[in-house]
């Protein structure tokens, strides 16, 4: 192994610096590991749908579903390219007719379905957030409004989105009737149940951060006879910000693993419905489109979470902070 | 015509065991432009008896009359220099300023005048060159300076420092020293300031006062510091009044109100009491 890691270190004609080294090779050197690793496993497990898939089994199936979804796509196109001709003939024979348009039905794709799931996703934890934290802030300043609460959030804080879902989803149905909905009801679902789930620790985190704010800042404001508003926008959230994001940061977390297993136990259309679909299908294919999913999911994830760090430091005043 | 008066001055804090008397029966008056020093051992109830007199405590018993009228709560007339500079650290050295600026002078000055103000009291305190810098930026002496400038900006009747070079080093602490009195020396403040510091209170004072050890600490006498201003620390070393009036704080802290407490226990200075406080 040290031979390997030497060898590697020499690799090239110049040597790689160590931070190079660390920062570039290691992961390079862990994928590698862990692809072997898996390859190997992959081929000593057999169940009913053939052999689980290893790394390349599932690069196969990632292939497959780009060219479905840019089959899926042209087959799109078409159909509309089609409806228009049609329509233009019509109207040019019989001036009087108003054309009619039909949306295209078609299976969604795998790439339409992590669409969905994002937005969805985003959808949800924004609600979120715009809930917990101006509760957070209420109940960070006033210990007790924070004593009432308490209980409630601690009670609901650990309940699993399976038991909310039935719940939302009887409610959802029952309470958003419209003929022309704006939203579909397997977004609204999907989107409350994110909701539930993912606004605690942005709740609670921005409530420890604003009872935690320095005494001697909270005097300043006292000495200054600052307004509650002036209070709460010149001290109480700069103060409280690096809290709110960690805060912001695991919600956004709890919201993306929620989801997927809302949209599996719901049959809402995204990556959860996906991985079930394809669960149900149980084709020679569907271990390894599973596995696409779920590195999939693993890497929006990933993504998600990049994305609220870029926000901390942008937003954050403080710039020698460490943020990982 | 007293300016400030403390008059009769007791709190108790109340404490799982029962009640603690920090302050008992504090009188003092101060006139208007005067320069008083709180000095004390720790724990003494020095910077409670400044936080009465800011409004961030209520006294148990007696009160602080401002120009005749009684102190409710805290207010910009009477600003506070804190002993950890206290500035916003997510705001530059002028907006610090600026916040207390706008809210002192909302309506009263127009913009202009009010940037004015602000870069006057920076000025003041030799921090203009700073003033886009955040708390984060700059050293420990020159948070400090930016403190004074915020507490200068709003015009108070008295002016409150609570070991306002307390945590400094002691260069930086005799040129901030230098600052003060030059300061002072322009713009007459009412102050009230609490040290540890001996050749502090003597060169900085009109009156020195020195307070008992608590619980139910209280004002024990009362040095009057007749040095002609301006002061100059060198000249002074060897002023045989200026060593004498050392003398007599000294005595006082380390003969009279000799402090004995076994090496083992914690120390409980002000900062246990406003823990007492904070968990109340």
């Amino acid at each position: 192994m040290s031979a390997l890691v030497h060898s590697l270190k020499t690799f090239g004609s110049q040597q790689l610096s160590a931070f190079q080294f660390k920062n570039l090779l290691m992961p390079l050197l862990g994928i590698v590991v862990f692809l072997f690793v898996w390859q190997v496993g992959a081929e000593r497990i057999n169940t009913s749908l053939g052999k689980f898939p290893g790394p390349v089994a599932v690069y196969e199936q990632w292939t497959g579903l780009l060219a479905d979804h840019q089959r899926e796509r042209s087959k799109e196109q078409s159909f509309y390219e089609r409806q228009e001709k049609r329509n233009a003939d019509r109207v040019a024979k019989d001036p009087n007719y108003v054309p009619k348009v039909r949306e295209y039905t078609g299976k969604p794709t795998f790439f339409d379905q992590i669409f969905t799931s994002l937005y969805t996703v985003l959808a949800g934890f924004g609600l979120a957030t715009l809930i917990a934290i101006p509760l957070g802030i209420v109940i960070g300043l006033n210990s007790m409004i924070y004593s009432a609460l308490n209980p409630i959030i601690q009670i609901f804080k650990p309940v699993s989105p399976l038991a909310w879902l039935p719940l939302v989803t009887m409610v959802v149905s029952a309470t958003y009737v419209s003929a022309d909905p704006m939203f579909s009801k397997s977004f609204l679902t999907s989107m409350f149940t994110v909701t539930m789930c993912c606004m605690w620790p942005t709740l609670i985190n921005t409530a420890v951060g604003v009872a935690a704010i320095e005494k001697d800042l909270l005097n300043v404001s006292k000495v200054l006879r600052l307004s509650w508003l002036t209070h709460v926008i010149k001290i109480v959230i700069p103060s409280s910000m690096p809290m709110m994001f960690t805060g912001l940061r695991l919600s956004l977390g709890i919201a993306w693993m929620v989801l997927i297993a809302a949209e599996m136990l719901a049959q809402n259309p995204g990556l959860g419905k996906f991985v079930w679909d394809e669960f149900q299908n149980g084709s020679s294919n569907s271990l390894g489109r599973i596995m696409v999913a779920v590195i999939m999911i693993g890497f929006i994830g990933f993504l998600l979470d990049r994305a609220m760090l870029f926000t901390q430091r942008h937003f954050s005043w403080d710039k020698t902070q460490v943020l990982r | 015509m007293t300016h400030l008066d403390i008059s009769k001055v007791s709190i108790e804090f109340p404490t799982p065991k029962g009640s603690f008397k920090a302050l008992d029966g504090v009188n003092l008056k101060i006139d208007k432009g005067e320069f008083v020093s709180l000095i004390g051992h720790s724990g003494c109830g020095k910077s409670t008896v400044l936080n009465i007199v800011a409004g961030l405590y209520d006294a148990t018993e007696g009160g602080v009359l401002l120009d005749g009228k009684e102190v409710r709560g805290p207010g910009p007339e009477r600003a506070v220099v804190f002993q950890n500079h206290s500035l916003l650290p997510w705001l530059t050295s002028y907006e610090n300023v600026e916040l207390a600026v706008k809210q002192v002078f909302k309506g009263k000055k127009s913009k202009k005048e009010m940037h004015d103000w602000i870069m006057h009291n920076l000025e003041l305190v030799h921090m203009t060159h700073a003033a886009d810098k955040r708390p984060s930026e700059i050293s420990g002496g020159m948070k400090q300076r930016v403190g004074i400038a915020r507490a200068l900006a709003m015009e108070p009747s008295v002016l409150l420092m609570d070991e306002p070079f307390g945590a400094l080093d002691a260069l930086t602490r005799a040129h901030l020293q230098d600052s003060l009195m030059e300061i002072q020396r322009d713009l007459n403040n009412t102050v009230i300031m609490i040290t540890h510091d001996v050749d502090e209170a003597v060169l900085l004072s009109d009156r020195i006062v020195m307070m008992t050890n608590g619980p139910a600490a209280t004002v024990g006498e009362i040095l009057h510091v007749d040095l002609e201003r301006p002061r100059d620390r060198l000249a002074l070393a060897d002023d045989p009044k200026y060593v004498d009036y050392r003398a007599q704080v000294l005595t006082f802290l380390y003969e009279k109100q000799r402090k004995v407490e076994p090496i083992s226990k914690p120390k409980k200075d002000a900062k246990s009491e406003d823990k007492l406080v904070a968990n109340s």
